[in-house]
């Protein structure tokens, strides 16, 4: 057997899940320890339960929340769009109909799949999570294996709280040295993808280590490892430690007393052992690490916000050059035009990449006692009821308010434009969530994607600004 | 879903890459509760352009697409697949796939073809050259053949994916065959582990 051989870490946490190893080339069968679903990749997969007459295995580990398309203004009215308001209501009979825990728009748990998981204590290092949702590898940040499926796989998991899966490969992805104080998880995580590509991490699970990662808070943990996808990366994990565990201490599920004692004993076996080797190793000099800006219209066309618009034809390779010409006319920039010199319309802080506390509180420290740019429209959507009522305790909405920004109720908004926060055709924003695709902001819309105290600096100076630049 | 052996038709060569799932099927589309309906929203807002490639009418009725690498990287909604489907491909051919795209069309019966960056061009070229070629993949021998122009190349499939298209076979059946191995894996499971029920108001 090869029970000594040294492991990496996401290859011990896929260990323990084996349900069944998988014999002549058939996928291992996992368990699945947690499953979130939302209203816009499930109501495919009831109505395939209810056609096949199954039940659902496991709803004590399956819970459901109304994010991706739920408006963030008035939330005590019925939804107005007909078609969302109908997803919605098919979530909350299917929720009914199969026993299933759910929080509606306006229950304090609601919010961004992502973001409640973690606050409520329910990712944990060591477990399997997944959800119809690519951005599922925010629960890496645990230590745990999470990773987005599409609706048939959805099915699977309600049906047999499993999922098939070939092993996946292993990446190596470390930070060193020190991060400057002006940038930020965000930064980190957009020069991860700038250097190793969109296609970088496909068929891995890229785990991020050295000193930068190991500095960083469980807040900024989740903003790299959501950001895992972007990089076509399987998922993103890292090795839990002190920041991890006191974290998840007082969170309404953690483990309690003696259990979270074994608990802890068993969280710190989850690290990459000595010896151990990735398929994939590579490293980022962490030091060299500042603002970042995208200027394309996928996560990898990104340059510092010191930088200037690149030109195609320093894409030597095809199709690289080919994408780039076609991103930025798109984007309706040209070439050699510094970053800050690029003008926005609109401002968005939010989605499950930056919108829990952390980020609302840096962005607010950059726009308290400042005034929104002329003609910016600025929205701060909070990602969870409970990081909305958090920021209100600190008195972070009258903040926002002061300077110019719309504070609003908690969702994925204009992340993807399924609700009423879109931009408009050519409209260009800022925005502190994870994709710059054509339209995926509002169709022909235009998005740069940012930290929340770059985000917070553009609204104010009205074009591409870190904070230092402000007066 | 239906078993696949050969997928022998016209291609229409998409000449992009990193096309991802929210330009196959735009996020308005994703609201519709049903698994049909989606054949108007593929690629709805490039077919507004009346020079983007499937409103040339050279390439109608094509059963496969030929696209650059990083082919449905992005958002996991499996309506990108079904929305492929039901306008008619049956196959799609491209240097590389995002994986969660990979998975979604094997769980449809929908070819996901991977071959070397060079025979993806030379693919390329000759369906833009030629609309009518008549390219065959065979899902058995793991093949791409365009007879006309002496075109033939193997691709990579893992034997398990190969299995399920040929059989139709569906996971839940071949999963719940081992219900008895998922009772005794619940059995040693940490009684700590978290359980999405008792919330605290
Ligand atoms: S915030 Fe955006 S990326 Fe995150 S779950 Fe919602 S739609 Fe997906």
């Amino acid at each position: 057997m090869l029970e000594h051989r040294p492991k990496t870490l996401s290859e011990k946490i896929w260990d323990r899940h084996l349900v069944k190893v998988g014999q002549n080339s058939e996928p291992d069968l996992l368990y699945i320890d947690l499953h979130l679903i939302h209203e816009v990749t499930s109501p495919q997969a009831f109505e395939g339960l209810r056609i096949s007459g199954r039940t659902i295995r496991r709803p004590d580990l399956t819970l459901a929340t109304e994010d991706h398309n739920v408006p963030t203004t008035d939330i005590d009215k019925p939804i107005k769009d007909e078609i969302s308001r109908k997803q919605v209501e098919t979530l909350r009979r299917n929720v009914e109909d199969f026993g299933i825990t759910s929080f509606p728009m306006g229950h304090p748990n609601q919010g961004i799949v992502h973001v409640i998981g973690p606050e409520l204590g329910l990712t944990q290092p060591g477990m399997t999570i997944v959800c119809g949702d690519s951005h599922t590898s925010t629960h890496g940040a645990f230590g745990a294996i999470a990773f987005g499926i599409g609706t048939s796989e959805v099915e699977h998991v309600l049906a047999t709280q499993t999922l098939p899966q070939s092993r996946t490969g292993t990446m190596s992805v470390k930070v060193t040295g020190e991060l400057p104080p002006d940038a930020t998880a965000k930064d980190v995580v957009l020069t991860i993808i700038g250097t190793i590509g969109t296609g970088g991490g496909i068929g891995k699970i890229i785990e991020y280590r050295g000193p930068v990662i190991a500095g960083l808070s469980m807040e900024g943990r989740m903003t790299v490892c959501n950001m895992s996808i972007e990089a076509g990366a399987k998922a993103g994990l890292i090795a839990p430690d002190e920041v991890t565990f006191s974290y998840l201490r007082d969170k309404p599920h953690a483990p309690k007393g003696a259990d979270w004692d074994e608990a802890i004993a068993d969280w710190k076996t989850l690290c990459t052992d000595q010896g151990a080797s990735f398929d994939d190793e590579v490293t980022i000099d962490g030091s060299k690490i500042g603002p970042m800006v995208t200027w394309g219209t996928n996560p990898g066309q990104v340059v510092a916000l010191d930088d200037v618009v690149p030109d195609p034809d320093s894409f030597k390779e095809s199709p690289y050059r080919e994408s780039a010409s076609r991103a930025l006319e798109y984007m309706g920039i040209t070439a050699g035009t510094a970053m800050r010199d690029i003008t926005v319309d609109t401002v968005f802080i939010g989605s499950c990449t930056n919108s829990r506390i952390e980020d609302l509180r840096s962005a607010a420290a950059v726009v308290d006692g400042r005034r929104v740019a002329k003609g910016v429209r600025t929205l701060v959507v909070p990602g969870s009821g409970q990081v909305r009522a958090q920021a209100e305790a600190e008195g972070l909405p009258e903040i926002f308010r002061a300077a110019g920004f719309d504070w609003r109720e908690p969702g994925c908004s204009m992340c993807l434009a399924m609700n009423p926060d879109k931009l408009s055709p050519g409209e260009r924003s800022a925005s502190t969530s994870n994709r710059n695709f054509e339209g995926r902001q509002g169709s022909l819309g235009r998005t740069h994607l940012v930290s929340p105290p770059v985000a917070a600096a553009t609204a104010i100076a009205g074009t591409f600004a870190a904070p230092a630049d402000l007066a | 879903m239906k078993a696949v052996r050969i997928v022998q038709g016209r291609a229409v060569p998409l000449d992009r890459s990193d096309v991802d799932t929210d330009q196959i099927i735009p996020s308005d589309w994703l609201k519709r509760v049903e698994r049909t309906g989606f054949d108007e929203g593929l690629f709805a807002t490039w077919r507004d352009d009346p020079d983007f490639i499937l409103n040339n009418k050279n390439y109608r009725g094509a059963k496969i697409l030929v696209a650059g690498t990083n082919f449905g990287t992005g958002s996991s909604r499996e309506h990108a697949v079904w929305a492929i489907q039901q306008y008619g491909f049956e196959a799609v051919v491209s240097p590389r796939f995002a994986d969660i795209f990979r998975n979604n069309c094997t769980k449809n019966g929908l070819v996901a073809v991977q071959v070397s960056p060079d025979c993806g061009s030379d693919l390329m070229a000759a369906v833009q050259a030629a609309p009518d070629l008549q390219v065959t993949i065979d899902v058995t021998q793991l093949t791409v053949k365009v007879p006309a122009i002496k075109f033939a190349t193997t691709y990579k499939m893992d034997v398990a994916t190969q299995r399920r298209l040929l059989e139709g076979l569906g996971d839940i059946e071949l999963t719940l065959q081992h219900a008895n191995d998922i009772v005794t894996y619940e059995q040693n499971r940490r009684h700590w582990l978290p359980r999405s029920v008792s919330f605290p108001e």
